[in-house]
């Protein structure tokens, strides 16, 4: 027993670390609460957050479970579209003129202000939703992937046309693969960035989802509800970020990163 | 005028010229290249940086062209890379997803052959190469010496007539380059394959070849061609004969004279 507890302060690991850090900045928050005793609706104790979670801990879950679906299909889509743009992007001059020069411009627009649009011309289902999240999250797979396509070592080319290789033939066994590092290095920004769409969506489109729950917990000053979506959207993002890294570590076990 | 018949050359340059256009003007890279290479000749070419040399490579195998004369490669005037030709590169350019089997084999797929008829080969050139054994590794698992040899396994792959190699053993220390050049000229000995190699390194030039080219800089122009008539096979210890010594003083000279090398 004292040789666990001498455990958790001693030698390397990572996990005891954040849940050290985790554990400790619960009970500093619970202690300022009980010291301080600030109105529930400025700040609530994590006692109360919890409390108030299963309390009807189904509805919680239902919304989480819809917002998850429409990050991850934005995801998923942004990942198909962002690739088949990027390599149209590096194979022809005409598309990295044309489309690559649009997207780089409406990059710079801020996203966010173009989601009432969708509502207007989508109405209030998924397609609004889906089409934010895939508006935010497609950035930064096509930018990565053009990125990685393009920096293949001149000489790995001319050793392949040394060969007369076929352009499809360089495209799948040299370009993609090289650009595996960036696309995955693209996919953990996008997974953030569909998430944030999702509830950008669900703010403006309302119906479900935890943006939802957050929105009507505000109208009634529910200020616990807010946190309990607040926490579970904070789960969920880290979650589907290492889902990600997981990926990356088995789809790469050749990259400088993993090895 | 000559008694003996002159056999065909496998690539004959003649009057070969490169010019790059630059925002400061035309730059001449090469300049007036004449040279006929014999079929299952070794040719080095030895010159300093600058001078044109990885250039007049890359054009015999097509992948830059030039902007006067003629090259042609087993008779047909060149437009592209030709058949049956095997590149090595300064760096191995070995793939890091793929095992050092599936590198060599790369080759044969691009070359839009079937795999599993050069599987066989892939496999005895390896071992040839002192590779067998590390065929399932992955190209960041070996030494650079390891990848190099890899890399030229792959462009033996195909059994091509013709083997480039820029700088091939250049990025590797003094030792592995000695062993390299030993295997190289051991495994080209039984084979009759033209090779044209390019090295900045004298006696590795002189080790090898069966005539050394010397180039020279502004503008890239050959300077002269030494025959190096030293009994075959070669080993190490060729290099402490003063016949050797007198081939690597003579070029060391003529560098010098040319302003190139101190003496």
């Amino acid at each position: 027993m004292t040789d666990w507890f001498r455990s958790l302060f001693t030698g390397e690991s990572r996990t005891r670390d954040i849940a050290l850090v985790l554990i400790g900045s619960l009970l500093l928050w619970e202690g300022c609460v009980w010291l301080f005793q600030p109105p529930a609706i400025i700040l609530p104790a994590p006692s109360d957050i919890w409390q108030s979670f299963i309390a009807t801990p189904g509805t919680f879950l239902r919304n989480m479970l819809y917002t998850l679906g429409t990050t991850a299909l934005a995801f998923a889509i942004s990942v198909a579209l962002g690739v088949i743009l990027a390599i149209g992007i590096v194979q022809s001059k005409f598309l990295e003129r044309t489309v690559y020069t649009l997207l780089v411009a409406i990059n710079s627009v801020p996203k966010v202000a173009l989601a009432p649009l969708f509502v207007i011309w989508l109405g209030t289902g998924l397609e609004p939703k889906i089409s934010v999240a895939v508006m935010l999250a497609i950035f930064p797979i096509v930018i990565d992937t053009v990125l990685g396509l393009r920096s293949v070592d001149p000489d790995m080319l001319n050793m392949a046309r040394a060969t007369r290789a076929s352009k499809l033939d360089v495209l799948l066994k040299i370009r993609l693969p090289n650009a595996l590092p960036s696309l995955f290095a693209g996919m953990k920004v996008a997974i953030s960035f569909a998430l944030v769409g999702a509830i950008v969506g669900e703010f403006v489109a309302g119906g479900k989802g935890l943006g939802f729950l957050v929105l009507t917990a505000q109208g009634q000053f529910d200020t616990t509800r807010v946190f309990v979506s607040l926490v579970l959207l904070g789960l969920m993002g880290t979650v589907l970020f290492y889902i990600v890294d997981i990926a990356e570590r088995l789809a790469l076990p050749w990259h400088v990163s993993q090895r | 005028m000559n008694a003996t018949v002159r056999p065909v050359p496998y690539v004959a340059i003649a009057n070969a010229g490169k010019v790059y256009p630059s925002s400061h003007g035309a730059v001449t890279a090469l300049s007036d290249i004449n040279l006929d290479i014999r079929p299952g000749e070794f040719i080095s070419i030895v010159g300093p940086s600058g001078c044109g040399k990885s250039t007049l490579m890359k054009c015999v195998a097509g992948l830059e062209t030039i902007t006067g004369g003629t090259i042609s490669v087993a008779g047909q005037p060149l437009s592209g890379p030709p058949d049956g030709m095997g590149v090595v590169f300064q760096r191995d350019v070995l793939l890091d997803w793929r095992t050092i089997l599936d590198n060599v084999l790369l080759q044969a797929e691009f070359m839009g052959r079937p795999r599993a008829q050069y599987r066989d080969r892939a496999m005895q050139l390896l071992d040839r190469f002192g590779l067998g054994g590390f065929e399932k590794r992955h190209p960041w698992e070996l030494s650079g010496g390891m990848r190099q040899r890899a890399s030229i396994c792959r462009a033996l792959l195909c059994d091509p007539d013709l083997l480039l190699m820029d700088e091939p053993f250049g990025a590797l220390d003094a030792m592995t380059r000695d062993d390299l050049n030993v295997e190289l000229s051991r495994i080209w000995q039984g084979t009759n394959k033209t090779v044209l190699f390019i090295t900045h390194s004298i006696s590795e030039a002189v080790f090898l070849a069966d005539r050394v080219v010397m180039m020279s800089r502004s503008p890239g122009r050959i300077v002269d061609v030494i025959d190096i008539d030293l009994p075959r096979p070669r080993s190490l210890s060729i290099r402490e004969t003063p016949a050797f010594g007198a081939y690597t003083q003579c070029i060391r000279h003529h560098f010098a004279e040319l302003g190139i090398l101190q003496e």
